[in-house]
């Protein structure tokens, strides 16, 4: 079972697609179906639209990927995609580097996790993106608000687990090291934090779309660029092959920070192996 | 002086709300330099003692004292061998081992040598890279041993080190006590189901009764050192010490069923 299974928090991650060893494809094959699957997909949209459905709200794959075309071919999309970035990562770092902080505090300190345990789970309770417009006033229009609304959906997720994972550390290994005489650094460094890693990388991996949706929906608050300005826009103007182009980037990005964090993921476990 | 002196102890766990006597009124004092064996039927509160001793839990009442002062936090002064071998997993062998002298500060080359030495007498060279995973119940007891060892500890706490292990490696891992403790001179408390084990390695043994536990019978073993572990057994004096001993151990088993 997974870290994050267990906590049965926030949000769940999606079941991971099983690595089943009888499997009788291999994955190339597998790509080629995939790929396969969305071509169908494309067909079908295509010829349902305009005959099924009207056009005006479902748009079609063709006026899409034209979109999709103009706005690479005359530069325009990539100024929005370089600010959505920028806002994700940023927001991530930030709330990442407080929630694991935040997370190491409260699982080592039993008076304070004590203390500031029902305020925290209030906290949690609330929808983190109706604190956007709060931020806008706080933060001003720029990239600001949005750093912040993502920061705050990456804090919540990556506290919980790494607080988890440390509450998760086996007390008996604690007491076998404390006997040698260890000191309360060294006991986070050697025991609590290689052993709460994997929770605390489930809390990335969850956390990290949450921060490019709160990006995302920060510039549809208010903003004048970015993906989210963009959907707003071209939602606004009845564009539907505008909306489906920039969610498609979206679903682009989304699938490429999933891929960045488990690529670190891998390095850490693999340096782990051979480190400690 | 004595080193270890429990002064009626008893120590009593809530489970559920009940509560459950696990030690009563027990005294014992261990001189330094003294070997003990503890032998009782399980769940006598063997563990629970050791746990005292070293500072993990406090007696419910009665005292405690180290070298003549009261224990009330973790004793660093003890190395303690668990009965769950209680590595680190993600850590292999070699690290494992060294742990000790890394929390104390030694250079990375010098403990890693210092471990290679100790994991070559416990008899697991070879196996430096494996994970504790990897290792079988009695390589792991193995590698436990190894550590508290490596840290050359004044008092060594071991309980059923020996448990898992074949005949053959029993009585290697017996010779190495006992050569250890040779050189450094240590106190020793260890916990046993093996009688011949307790008489073999001890210069005294103690009985622990049922639960709540408490000593019923305890006896000094006069055997000379040095012991040749596998010889030791066959001599007259051995047999009238164990016969001795086995009669108490009888009763308190006996008892036991009832
Ligand atoms: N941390 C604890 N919390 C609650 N009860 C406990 C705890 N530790 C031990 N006990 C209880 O105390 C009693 C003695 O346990 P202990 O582990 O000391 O026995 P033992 O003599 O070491 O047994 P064994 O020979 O099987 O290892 C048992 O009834 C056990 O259930
Ligand atoms: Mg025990």
């Amino acid at each position: 079972m997974s870290a994050a299974e267990r906590t049965g928090d926030v949000t769940s991650v999606l079941p991971e697609p099983a690595q089943d060893e009888r499997s009788e494809f291999g994955d190339s094959a597998m790509l080629g179906f995939q790929f396969l699957l969305a071509v169908v997909v494309l067909f079908m949209w295509q010829g349902a639209s305009g005959r099924l459905v009207d056009d005006f709200f479902v748009s079609n794959p063709i006026d899409v990927f034209r979109r999709l075309y103009t706005w690479t071919a005359n530069g325009s999309i990539f100024q929005h995609i370089a600010a959505t970035i920028y806002e994700t990562i940023a927001g991530f770092m930030i709330g990442a580097s407080m929630g694991v902080l935040l997370g190491i505090w409260l699982g080592m300190s039993r008076f304070y996790s004590r203390l500031l345990n029902p305020f925290l789970w209030a906290l949690n309770a609330l929808p983190k993106v109706a604190l956007a417009p709060l931020f806008v006033l706080w933060f001003g229009l720029g990239l600001e608000s949005k750093i912040a609304l993502a920061a705050i959906l990456t804090l919540f997720i990556v506290f919980i687990n790494t607080y988890q994972g440390i509450k998760d550390v086996d007390e008996d290994l604690l007491d076998t090291v404390r006997l040698m005489k260890a000191t309360r650094g060294q006991l986070l460094r050697k025991v609590i934090l290689p052993s709460s890693v994997a929770w605390i990388f489930t809390g990335f991996k969850v956390a990290l779309p949450n921060a490019l949706i709160g990006a995302v929906i920060g510039e549809m608050i208010a903003s004048s660029y970015g993906l989210g300005y963009l959907v707003q826009l071209s939602g606004a103007q009845f564009d539907t092959a505008g909306v489906f182009a920039v969610l498609f980037v979206i679903g682009i990005l989304a699938v490429i920070l999933n891929q960045l964090i488990e690529m670190a993921h891998s390095r850490l476990d693999h340096w782990r192996v051979l480190n400690r | 002086m004595s080193m270890i002196e429990l002064a009626s102890i008893s120590k009593t766990f809530r489970q559920k709300g009940e509560p459950v006597e696990a030690v009563r009124n027990l005294s014992l004092s261990i001189g330094e330099g003294e070997i003990v064996a503890v032998i009782g039927p399980s769940g006598c509160g063997k563990s629970t003692l050791l746990n005292m001793i070293s500072g993990l839990y406090r007696p419910t009442t009665g005292r405690v004292e180290y070298r003549g002062e009261r224990v009330t936090a973790v004793n660093t002064s003890v190395g303690y061998m668990t009965q769950k071998d209680n590595l680190l997993p993600w850590r292999n062998v070699r690290d494992n081992v060294s742990l000790p002298l890394e929390i104390q500060g030694v250079p990375k080359a010098q403990r890693e040598r210092a471990a290679e030495e100790l994991i070559r007498r416990v008899g697991l060279d070879g196996f430096e890279e494996k994970l504790p995973s990897e290792l079988s119940g009695g390589m792991r007891k193995r590698v436990g041993l190894a550590r508290m060892l490596l840290a050359r500890p004044e008092t060594l706490l071991l309980d059923e080190p020996f448990g898992a292990l074949d005949a053959q490696l029993k009585l290697a891992m017996h010779q190495l006590l006992l050569s250890i403790k040779e050189e450094y001179g240590q106190t020793v408390l260890f916990v046993t189901h093996d009688l011949v084990e307790a008489i073999t390695l001890s210069t005294k043994v103690v009985i622990c009764s049922r639960r709540p536990g408490t000593i019923r019978y305890s006896r000094d073993v006069d055997l000379p050192f040095p012991r040749d572990v596998l010889n030791v057994r066959f001599t007259e004096q051995f047999g009238e010490i164990y016969n001795d001993i086995w009669e108490q151990l009888r009763q308190e088993y006996k008892e036991d069923r009832l």
